[in-house]
């Protein structure tokens, strides 16, 4: 039972990757740590819990990684992915935290292992976990128990009280009822916000509606709305998220990892009447895959549907949904609700258009379609060798882009430019100051684990001093 | 195999396995798993008896439950795999024994060691059972070597034949062929992956026995009991070549072979035994199936009440209790004798059975199952990912 009257040196709001290495770090410089998870033990651990890797600096091959991967080189691609969104001496900070942070995170029971299957062009780069998320949060929380850390499970932070620059206390929900929490110094840890679909809708309107959200609801963006309102100073584009193409009977919430679907640089994707909207072979899929979540979204109804014959049934990971199977064209409109009539005529429009070429799934085959628009730039091949298949589609977010603008010692700026005095962030609510658009996988992770891990030092420096 | 409940479900979760695949560096199972992509009823089998139950996959997973996916994988596989030993069951008519195959294998138990006591009782002259005999050959002074070995060893080599007809169901079922049991290369990885339990370490690390943290506190007791087991056959083995060929008969001497191979043995068990047993009642109930408590328990028990009454004959066999701690401790091996094709202990045959598949894919697997999706060789996902701008 928790003693709301006392006061702990530091709070962290959230309870994900980035609030656990803050409180770990936090703990082992001696200070009295209280962690605030608004979900329950079930579902700790925000987004953490559907990631699998986190991108590392290492100068040599490691036990799981091969070659090397050197500072300029990953600035670089983070140079490109963010189209330069992003802030080169925060950037450079948390790409150096990385090679210490891996053996701290094995310290504290984070296992690794070679990356999986499927996923051969991040073994230089990208460090995975064994078991994936959720095991390196029960590592973290596992750790975080033995060193004391005191954990309150479904709590939600409210609100912090910002005066001149100081917060001074949090106003939570604890089980239901209302509390206030003392700290000497808070970490907002707290996530994005694309959880919080009347957020999404003041830019996306009712189409948000129709997004399926990828990882845990509790990404409410409270705490960011708070401070924001508080004055606090952002970073990241608030119009931004990072959405995918998902199955369209995905879960609301919480899909994860197994509803994404590869198979569009195979297909044909039509929407809701049956027209195509982009070319679906225009890159390497792990290029393009992220830009199909807006594709979609801007769709009537946000549906699409991705479309194939049995020649492409296993070019891709399996779903974990049933493909929808008719043996003729007009079946499978019927199934998915299309006008069977447009789907045909948009099949052999596209059939016509194709041209006869080698087809390769493992290379840029520039097998093209020639007449029609949007064009299949590579991979075309007719649909016409039953049975015919299907999967739908819509928008998945991954995560928002909008956060607090901080320092490289993780310390929260006011719009007035000075600091807030007891004010630290970590993770995705900071994560836009760096990672400003585009995406590059794993990265969040080492942000979340090299701010938090500052984040944390620097709090219990602060409440200790 | 037939269609279950259990394998529907177990189909249900390995598809949802086969898209995540975040747990295969625990085991052989989802290698395995993602070496398909549809699983038929003998694939789930076949999975399911891979399984070591070591629970990593369920503490890692953020399918399990409240996630409405709902994916608990040892918990269905560990229902799977005890339907498979009933399917797998030989004579048929004996499937049913898997049932409710605690209660089944302790009155059986009770309903032989009573009969071999009773039959001591009723059969032998009571100054007999209760006289004090130190001399060579003085347990068969009580039950006659004739009686004792030619009942051990018609039973022993039924359950044997049982067990090997049970093999040759599963083998059949999951698609193997005779031939395959050729090759020395996979049956000594095989061996290998079996005196080691490779695959009951998580990955290196341990196993989720109690509950979310990790030890390999289960791998060592199941190592106890199983080489504790070995060294207990070893020890009768020595007997009974010194009966037979040495013409040397018990009891013999607390430094003989047999006798310190069976101390060794027996403690062994007693430890495993009892270890595995507590841990089962300690353990994170989630990850398992109840219901299948009673066939565990019911083999622990019986394997550690056999120790436990060979070490009373051994402490008492200079005593008037011998008689009667001898037909128990008899009574008990015959039992367990009868039971070992129709207890948990088949879980051995058919969990090596699977191991050995397992190689065999491994090694057959020279071209890649599925064709990946196309990959830049370069900079992978790094390159040129951008999400569309808003609106």
């Amino acid at each position: 039972m928790l003693d709301f009257s006392r006061t702990y040196d530091v709070l962290v709001v959230g309870g994900g990757n980035a609030a656990m290495c803050a409180a770990i770090m936090a703990r082992a410089k001696g200070a009295s740590v209280l962690v605030l998870e608004h979900a329950g033990q079930s579902f700790r651990g925000g987004n953490s819990r559907h990631t699998r890797n986190l991108r590392v600096m290492h100068e040599e091959p490691t036990s799981q990684l091969v070659g090397s991967y050197l500072e300029e080189e990953f600035w670089e691609d983070l140079k490109r992915v963010t189209n330069g969104h992003t802030d080169e001496h925060l950037a450079r900070v948390t790409i150096r935290g990385t090679t210490s942070a891996v053996s701290w995170m094995s310290q504290c029971g984070v296992r690794f292992q070679p990356s999986l299957t499927g996923t051969l062009s991040l073994s230089r780069t990208n460090l995975f976990f064994l078991g994936g998320g959720r095991a390196l949060v029960n590592a973290y929380y596992a750790t975080a128990q033995r060193m004391g850390i005191d954990i309150l499970y479904d709590s939600e932070v409210e609100a912090l009280e910002i005066d001149h620059d100081v917060v001074r206390s949090a106003t939570i929900t604890w089980r239901g009822f209302p509390a206030t929490v003392k700290a000497k110094t808070f970490v907002a840890a707290s996530g994005g916000f694309q959880a919080n679909i009347d957020w999404l809708r003041q830019y996306w309107g009712d189409a948000a509606d129709n997004f399926s959200i990828r990882g845990t609801p509790y990404a409410q963006g409270k705490i960011l709305r708070n401070l924001l309102d508080q004055g606090v100073a952002s970073a990241g584009d608030p119009t931004q998220c990072h959405a995918v193409a998902v199955d369209a009977r995905a879960p609301k919430f919480d899909g994860g990892i197994v509803t994404r679907l590869d198979s569009i640089p195979f297909s044909i994707v039509v929407n809701r009447d049956a027209e195509r909207f982009y070319d679906e072979g225009e890159d390497f899929w792990p290029r393009r895959y992220a830009i199909w979540g807006w594709l979609i979204a801007k769709q009537p109804g946000q549906i699409a549907y991705s479309i194939f014959d049995s020649k492409s049934a296993e070019l891709f990971m399996p779903s974990v949904f049933p493909v929808i199977e008719a043996p003729t064209i007009s079946d499978l409109a019927a199934k998915l609700g299309l006008d069977a009539s447009r789907l045909n005529a948009t099949i052999d429009n596209y059939n016509s258009a194709v041209q006869k070429a080698d087809f390769n799934p493992q290379i840029l085959d520039h097998c093209a379609t020639q007449g029609i628009t949007p064009p299949k730039t590579h991979w075309a091949r007719k649909i016409d060798t039953p049975p015919y298949r299907a999967y739908p589609l819509r928008p998945g977010i991954t995560f928002t882009y909008l956060g607090v603008k901080v320092t490289d010692r993780a310390q929260v700026l006011m719009n007035s430019g000075r600091t807030a005095k007891n004010l630290f962030a970590s993770g995705e609510i900071m994560a836009g100051n760096i990672l400003g658009r585009g995406y590059m996988a794993g990265f969040g992770m080492s942000i979340g684990t090299v701010f938090g891990r500052i984040a944390g030092e620097e709090a219990a420096a602060h409440a200790l001093n | 195999m037939h269609s279950t409940d259990a394998i529907i479900e177990a189909r249900r979760q390995a598809e949802v396995c086969n898209a995540c695949r975040y747990c295969e560096g625990y085991c052989a199972v989802f290698p395995a798993l993602e070496r398909r992509r549809a699983f038929t009823n003998s694939d789930i089998a076949y999975l399911a008896n891979l399984c070591h139950n070591c629970k990593g996959c369920y503490y890692a997973c953020q399918y399990a439950p409240p996630h409405a996916f709902a994916v608990n994988f040892p918990k269905v596989l560990a229902e799977v795999r005890h339907e498979t030993y009933a399917a797998y069951a030989w004579p048929r008519a004996f499937a049913g024994v898997f049932e409710r195959n605690g209660v089944i294998v302790s009155l059986a138990a009770a309903i032989i060691v009573t009969v071999v006591l009773v039959g001591v009782g009723w059969l032998q002259d009571p100054d007999v059972i209760f006289g004090i005999h130190t001399q060579p050959g003085a347990f068969y002074a009580v039950i006659p070597w004739s009686v004792m070995g030619g009942l051990s060893a018609v039973v022993f080599l039924y359950s044997m034949l049982a067990l090997v007809m049970g093999f040759v169901n599963f083998w059949r079922d999951t698609g193997g062929r005779a031939s395959e049991l050729a090759d020395i290369t996979p049956l000594a990885q095989t061996a290998s992956d079996v005196l080691s339990l490779r695959h009951l370490g998580g990955g290196g690390h341990g196993c989720n026995d109690r509950d979310e943290s990790f030890s390999t506190l289960r791998r060592w007791l199941h190592h106890a009991t199983f080489y504790g087991f070995m060294i207990c056959f070893a020890s009768t083995g020595t007997a009974w070549f010194y009966d037979t060929f040495l013409n040397w008969m018990a009891p013999y001497p607390i430094t003989s072979l047999p006798v310190v191979l069976g101390c060794v043995g027996g403690i062994g068990l007693i430890i495993g035994t009892a270890g595995l047993f507590w841990l089962k009642l300690v353990s994170d109930q989630e990850p398992t199936s109840r219901r299948l408590l009673g066939a565990d328990v019911a083999l622990l028990m019986l394997l550690g009440t056999i120790s436990f009454s060979g070490f009373l004959l051994l402490g008492l066999r200079a005593t008037p209790a011998m008689g009667t701690l001898l037909a128990l401790h008899v009574g008990l091996v015959l039992a367990f004798f009868v039971v070992i094709p129709y207890s948990k202990f088949v879980h051995g045959v058919y969990r090596a059975a699977a191991l050995l598949r397992n190689r065999l894919e491994l090694r057959n697997s020279t071209a890649p199952q599925r064709v990946l999706p196309a990959k830049p060789a370069d900079k992978g996902e790094t390159a040129e990912i951008f999400s569309a701008s808003a609106k």
